[in-house]
């Protein structure tokens, strides 16, 4: 294992390191020390490298990230793997606003809470959330899935297109055109497998799941209300 | 039952028309109109400028041999590879979704042989678009749509969409129509619904976090890329000198008259200022903070010929940006098809229905058969011809301003033609030396 320490060593030395040892065999395992906030700590990668990284984030740490694992031993600020594509994001603290942004794809795990809009506008992304969200979460998220184990704060999926929400708690309120569905047999296995893959033990049985209720997908005057 | 007489018939100047058939249209419909192009309203705008020319204190350059250069570079603020464009006038982004594959292609085209750039749009980088363009802009939107760091990495330039001059503040309205298999699979929405895209990103809000944004993109990209700040003209000296603040290297400003492919009439027709007076707010801005030229200015919103080209530059700009004009150079509005247009229930030279999917002559279209009606080959030839001419008519009045580069042309050169333009523009009226509210 390399380690870098951020004290020392500059964010974007680190991240110029992570990218051009990339395709290096001896290279495959990182630790950052002294993170202390920093904001794009190994933003942009690209192949399967782990990292770990001992302290709190700033924002857009493993943000975009792509097939590496990224383990933050910590809290993080805004955006953690915003547009994350693919691979492993796990937070053993908790997560300011919009985690998991826009991601097309890969896992997010956060351990602790998670703020506001987590999952905004999420593209295929999984995230688990293993406490509570804040409000806004899902919000206009397309697809992938949201799990929040604890319970979701108001709005939960407002606008939301074709993502599946799974609640372990209880949301405060839904937003727009967002619904509670069936828990069938298929969501309860997809859930299990989640939960099993962010290494969090809980009761499937617990869960109720949300998605679209399909009625804002074409503007109709009549449900202008919703808006 | 008289016969009506012509001279009794006195139109409202209230309601004319035009807004007669809005409020019948409410009526029916309940909900606002969408539609597509820019402002329709007459606006001040550079129409209403005009250049002094050489006289006896400034020399002209030789119209047809002396050299007038038209070189640009932009980004050479931060980023480690800045943009060199051999022409200060690029293609604005649009989206494959809003426009059909090949008017992507013809675009990327004709930019290519200009040497100078164009931008993709919400709904990510087409391949087309890519391998045609030689200097490709990649757009970060709120949507996010089609976002993804390959792209961002491929890309010459990325450029942040806070704002658009024909909606500032607002997200674009992609309708069900245009929503191909194609189209959605890009930005992950299901076929056929309305893609009513952000107003807002998801993941910073305000100046201290874009320039926490702009500090993650460049760590992705290797500090190579300028990084555009693209803000619709809503309050420009603020917005500008924030952009800065930020860390941008080039902000691009959309005024009002600005195209969108699809949004609220009243959205158009009434939210924004005009492109001329914000172009001379955003670059008081740069002045101030000492970062004019250094921190470059592309505008668009309106831009149709090379005298409104030569105004922009002389006002403080270091490009321009066109989108409707390039549409329209791709046939837009143009008298071919006209059954078509009657089917949209207008006329060419009236149609602003880019949002139906329906475009007459192929360039705003997904259909097949539409799209078919222009061809890439012959929509570049097309568009190629018109930024020549557009550069040949910027070189014109350059050189009959003693100008020996384009980016000399200076607001010395010009005049306002109404009391309106000179206080907006910062210009004297012809023939006097005023320029209201400056004393």
């Amino acid at each position: 294992m390399r380690t870098v320490d951020l004290a020392a060593t500059g964010v974007r030395e680190l991240n110029r390191r992570l990218r051009s040892a990339a395709d290096d065999p001896s290279a495959q395992s990182w630790l950052v020390t002294n993170p202390k906030g920093a904001h794009a700590i190994a933003a942009g990668l690209t192949r399967p490298v782990r990292i770990q990284i001992d302290g709190h984030v700033g924002y857009y740490c493993a943000g975009m990230n792509q097939a590496a694992a990224v383990t933050i031993d910590g809290h993080c600020g805004t955006g953690v793997a915003e547009n994350i594509m693919s691979g492993l994001v796990r937070v053993r603290g908790n997560a300011s606003q919009s985690a998991g942004a826009s991601g097309h794809g890969g896992l997010l795990v956060i351990e602790g809470n998670a703020g506001p809009r987590c999952g905004i506008s999420m593209k295929g992304v999984d995230i688990v959330v293993g406490g509570k969200t804040g409000h806004m979460s899902g919000f206009m998220a397309q697809s992938g899935n949201l799990v929040v184990c604890g319970d979701a704060g108001h709005d939960l999926g407002d606008s939301i297109y074709e993502a599946a929400i799974y609640v372990g708690g209880s949301p405060a309120s839904l937003g727009a055109d967002c619904v509670e569905k069936d828990m069938t047999r298929k969501h309860r296995s997809r859930l299990r497998d989640l939960l099993s893959r962010a290494g969090i033990e809980i009761d499937p049985d617990r869960f109720r799941r949300f998605g679209s209720a399909r009625k804002l997908y074409h503007f109709r005057v009549d449900h202008a209300d919703a808006y | 039952m008289g016969a009506v007489d012509p001279g009794r018939l006195r139109p409202s100047h209230t309601f004319p028309a035009h807004v007669l058939a809005e409020i019948h249209r409410a009526a029916d419909q309940g909900v606002y109109e969408i539609r597509g192009f820019g402002t329709k309203r007459p606006l001040p705008g550079f129409d209403d400028l005009v250049f002094l020319g050489a006289s006896m204190s400034r020399y002209p350059l030789e119209g047809y041999r002396e050299r007038c250069d038209t070189g640009v570079t932009l980004g050479t603020r931060f980023a480690s590879k800045p943009l060199h464009l051999k022409i200060p006038i690029t293609i604005a982004g649009m989206s494959f979704g809003a426009l059909g594959a090949n008017a992507k292609e013809a675009i990327g085209r004709a930019c290519t042989a200009m040497g100078t750039s164009s931008t993709t749009g919400d709904g990510g980088m087409t391949e087309e678009e890519r391998q045609s363009s030689e200097t490709l802009v990649y757009q970060l939107l709120p949507s996010r749509y089609g976002m993804n760091p390959d792209d961002l990495r491929r890309a010459d330039a990325i450029e942040i969409v806070v704002g658009q001059g024909a909606k500032p503040g607002g997200g674009g309205v992609l309708l069900g129509q245009k929503i191909t298999e194609r189209v959605a699979g890009m930005r992950g929405l299901p076929e056929g619904i309305d893609q009513r895209s952000a107003c807002r990103h998801p993941d910073w809000t305000g100046p201290d976090d874009l320039a926490i944004k702009i500090q993650e993109l460049r760590e992705i990209t290797g500090w190579e890329k300028p990084i555009y700040v693209k803000i619709g003209a809503s309050r420009p000296t603020y917005d500008a000198a924030l952009a800065v603040k930020a860390g941008a290297d080039v902000i691009v400003l959309d005024g009002m008259q600005g195209g969108t492919a699809a949004t609220q009439d009243v959205f158009i027709e009434h939210v924004g200022i005009p492109t001329m007076p914000a172009l001379r707010q955003a670059v008081e801005a740069l002045q101030a903070l000492d970062v004019h030229r250094e921190v470059q200015l592309i505008v668009s919103g309106g831009i149709r010929s090379g005298a409104d080209v030569a105004k922009a530059l002389a006002l403080g700009a270091d490009a321009v940006s066109i989108g409707s004009a390039a549409m329209v150079a791709l046939g837009c509005n143009k008298a071919v098809h006209v059954e078509d247009y009657r089917a949209l229930g207008t006329e060419p030279g009236y149609c602003h229905h880019c949002h139906t999917g329906r475009c007459p002559v192929g360039v705003t279209t997904q259909d097949p058969e539409l799209e078919a009606r222009l061809r890439p080959e012959q929509g570049a030839r097309w568009l190629r011809n018109y930024l020549t001419a557009m550069v040949l008519e910027l070189q014109t009045i350059a050189r009959a301003n003693g100008k020996s580069h384009v980016l000399n042309l200076e607001p010395e050169d010009l005049a306002a033609l109404t009391v309106e333009a000179a206080a907006m523009a910062g210009i004297p009226l012809a023939g006097t030396d005023w320029i209201p509210g400056r004393g």
